[in-house]
C-alpha cells in the first residue's frame, strides 16, 4: 500500500472510531444540557446494550428483533437509574451528581461481569460482503452502518429540538428553568427522559459497534471517557460540537496510533482532555458548575 | 377567590414574609407596593409556586393549594410574569408564545392559535416579530412577551411583577393600558409596582408592604392622596419620573 493509501486507512479508521466516540458524546451533551448532569454512565449503556443483543441474537432472536428489545430495555433501564439515583440528589451540587453516576457506572458494569462474564460476546455484521476498497484503504462496512447511525442521531436530535413543540419544551427548560416551571413544565419528567433516551441511543450505539468491537462487560469504561473527552472538545453545548469532538479525538487517536505508535491510543485522548482543560478551563467549569437538575 | 392566611415564607435566614393575611376577590386588581426587599416578588413567588412556604395557608377558591409547585399553580389558573421575565431567549417569540400554553396546547390546539391572535391583539407592537428570537427583542417587547406568555396559560388570576420596570414611560403606558384592558375582560390581576403612581392609576386596591407584611391597604384612589403613600412612594416617584405617566 502506498502512503496515500496508507494515510487514507488512517482517516478510515479515524472516523470509525470517531463515529462510535461521537455517538456516545451526542447523548452526554444532550442530557448534560437537559439535566446538568455528565452521565459517565454511558459508556455502560452501550456495553449491556451490546452484550444484552448478543445474548438475545445467541438465543435465536434475528437481529433486527435483538435490537428493538435491547433498545426498549435500556429506555427503561436509564429512566429506572434517573428516578432511583439522579432524582433523590437533584438538588445537590453538579460534582455530586457526576460522582452519582460515577457509581452507577461502576455499578451496572459490576452488573454486567456478573450476567456475562469476562467472555467477549459477538454479534453479525449488519451487511456481508468484506471490506470496500476506496484507492487501495479498505472500508468495514460496518464503519459505515456507525457514522451512518451518528448521521440518523444528528438528524434526528435536530428535527426534534428545532421542529417538534416537546423537542422545544425540553430547549425552553434548558434556555431558562424557571420561565420552564411556570409555564408548567416539570423538568424532573424532562430529566427522566433523558436519561431514557441516553439510554435507548446508548443501547443502539453499543449494538453498531459490537461487530468491530465485540461486546464486553468493560467495554463502556474507555467509551465512556473518550465520548466524555469528546463532548468536552465540542464545548459541552452543541450537538455539532459533540460530533465535531468525536470525529476529531477518532482521527487524532488513529494517526496517532498508526504513524507514532499504538500505544499512544489511549494516552491521546487524555493528553487532549488536559490540553482543552488548561486550554480555556474558565468554559469548562462554568458549565459543569453552573447548572443543575 | 384567593385567600392567603398567616403566610410565611423564609429565604435561606432571611424571613421574607411574616404572617401575611390577604384576601383578593374574583375580577379585582390590586397593586401591591413597598420599598426594595419588603417581600413583594417572593409573594408573588410563593402564589406561583416558586417557593414553599414555611407555615400558613394559601386558598384558592376555597380549595387549599399551600406548597404546591409551580407546574401545578398554573394548571390551577395562577400565572406569573416574573421580576426578570425570565423568557426564553433563544427561541422565537412564536415559540414562547406557545409555550406559555404547556399545560393545555394538547387539549386545545385551535383555541392555542386564537389566543396567540388575541395577545398580538393585545400588543400589536409584537406583530411581525413572531419568528425572531425572543432575546433580540427590546426591554418593552420583551415585557409585553412576557405579559403574553403568561396569559398563554388563560390564568383566572395574573400576577405581574414590576412590569414597567426600566422602561420608558411611553412603553410604560402601554403596558399598563393593556393591563386596564384584560381587567375589564374580568381577569383577576395582583400588580406590584415600584412605579406607584402609575400602578394605582389602574388598580381598585392598594396594598404597601413593608417588611415582609402588609401595613396598609386601601382603595388605590385614596391611596393617591393618602398621606404616608405620598410621602414614602409617590414622591420618589413624582421626583423620578415626569409627570407623563400620571
Ligand atoms: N433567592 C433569595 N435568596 C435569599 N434571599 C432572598 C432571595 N430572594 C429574596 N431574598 C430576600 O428576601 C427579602 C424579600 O425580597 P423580595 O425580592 O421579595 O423583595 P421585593 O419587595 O420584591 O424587592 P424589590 O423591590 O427589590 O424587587 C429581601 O430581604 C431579599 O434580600
Ligand atoms: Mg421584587
Amino acid at each position: 500500500m502506498d502512503l496515500t493509501g496508507q494515510l487514507l486507512q488512517l482517516l478510515f479508521t479515524g472516523f470509525t472510531l470517531g463515529g462510535i466516540y461521537a455517538l456516545i458524546a451526542l447523548a452526554l451533551v444532550t442530557t448534560f444540557n437537559i439535566t446538568g448532569v455528565l452521565n459517565m454512565a454511558q459508556g455502560e449503556f452501550l456495553a449491556l446494550g451490546a452484550l444484552l443483543a448478543a445474548s438475545l441474537c445467541a438465543a435465536g432472536a434475528s437481529l433486527p428483533l435483538a435490537f428493538v428489545i435491547a433498545v426498549a430495555t435500556l429506555a427503561l433501564l436509564g429512566g429506572l437509574l434517573e428516578r432511583s439515583a439522579i432524582h433523590p440528589a437533584r438538588h445537590a451540587p453538579g460534582l455530586i451528581l457526576i460522582i452519582i453516576t460515577i457509581g452507577l457506572s461502576i455499578s451496572l458494569r459490576g452488573l454486567a461481569l456478573l450476567i456475562w462474564g469476562t467472555e467477549p460476546a459477538s454479534l453479525p455484521a449488519f451487511s456481508g460482503g468484506g471490506p470496500l476498497f476506496v484507492m487501495g484503504a479498505a472500508v468495514n462496512p460496518q464503519s459505515l452502518w456507525i457514522l451512518g447511525l451518528v448521521a440518523l442521531a444528528v438528524a434526528g436530535l435536530h428535527a426534534f429540538f428545532e421542529l417538534t413543540y416537546a423537542g422545544k419544551v425540553f430547549r425552553a427548560c434548558e434556555i431558562n428553568r424557571t420561565g420552564a416551571r411556570l409555564v408548567g413544565i416539570n423538568p424532573a419528567a424532562l430529566s427522566f427522559l433523558a436519561f431514557a433516551g441516553s439510554g435507548a441511543l446508548g443501547a443502539a450505539a453499543g449494538i453498531f459497534i459490537a461487530p468491530v468491537t465485540l461486546a464486553t462487560y468493560d467495554m463502556g469504561f474507555l467509551l465512556g471517557v473518550k465520548g466524555c473527552v469528546a463532548a468536552i472538545i465540542g464545548g459541552l453545548n452543541s450537538v455539532g460540537g459533540a460530533v465535531l469532538g468525536g470525529l476529531l479525538l477518532g482521527i487524532l487517536e488513529a494517526f496517532g496510533a498508526g504513524l507514532v505508535s499504538s500505544g499512544l491510543k489511549d494516552a491521546l485522548s487524555l493528553l487532549v482532555l488536559l490540553g482543552v482543560l488548561l486550554g480555556r478551563p474558565e468554559g469548562l467549569i462554568g458549565a459543569v458548575a453552573g447548572r443543575k437538575v | 377567590m384567593l385567600e392567603i392566611i398567616g403566610l410565611q415564607v423564609n429565604h435561606g435566614w432571611v424571613r421574607a414574609l411574616r404572617d401575611l393575611s390577604l384576601h383578593i376577590h374574583k375580577g379585582e386588581m390590586v397593586a401591591v407596593i413597598g420599598a426594595n426587599g419588603a417581600g413583594k416578588s417572593t409573594l408573588l413567588g410563593a402564589l406561583a409556586g416558586l417557593y414553599k412556604p414555611a407555615g400558613g395557608r394559601i386558598l384558592l377558591n376555597g380549595r387549599s393549594v399551600t406548597g404546591k409547585p409551580a407546574e401545578y399553580m398554573v394548571r390551577q389558573g395562577i400565572s406569573l410574569v416574573p421580576e426578570r421575565r425570565e423568557i426564553f431567549n433563544s427561541l422565537t417569540v412564536l415559540d414562547n408564545l406557545l409555550l406559555g400554553a404547556y399545560h393545555h396546547y394538547r387539549a386545545l390546539k385551535d383555541a392555542v392559535r386564537e389566543d396567540v391572535k388575541r395577545v398580538l391583539e393585545l400588543f400589536p407592537a409584537l406583530r411581525g416579530r413572531e419568528r425572531d428570537p425572543a432575546g433580540t427583542l427590546s426591554g418593552g417587547l420583551q415585557q409585553m412577551l412576557a405579559i403574553g406568555r403568561g396569559l398563554m396559560a388563560r390564568p383566572s388570576l395574573l400576577l405581574l411583577d414590576e412590569p414597567s420596570s426600566g422602561l420608558a414611560p411611553l412603553v410604560v403606558r402601554e403596558i399598563m393600558a393593556a393591563l386596564a384592558d384584560l381587567k375589564q375582560t374580568g381577569m383577576t390581576i395582583v400588580l406590584v409596582e415600584q412605579n406607584t403612581a402609575a400602578a394605582l392609576k389602574v388598580t381598585d386596591r392598594a396594598l404597601v408592604m413593608e417588611r415582609g407584611r402588609i401595613v396598609l391597604s386601601g382603595c388605590s384612589d385614596e391611596m393617591i392622596s393618602n398621606a404616608r403613600v405620598q410621602q414614602a412612594y409617590l414622591g420618589r416617584v413624582r421626583a423620578a419620573r415626569p409627570a407623563a405617566v400620571l
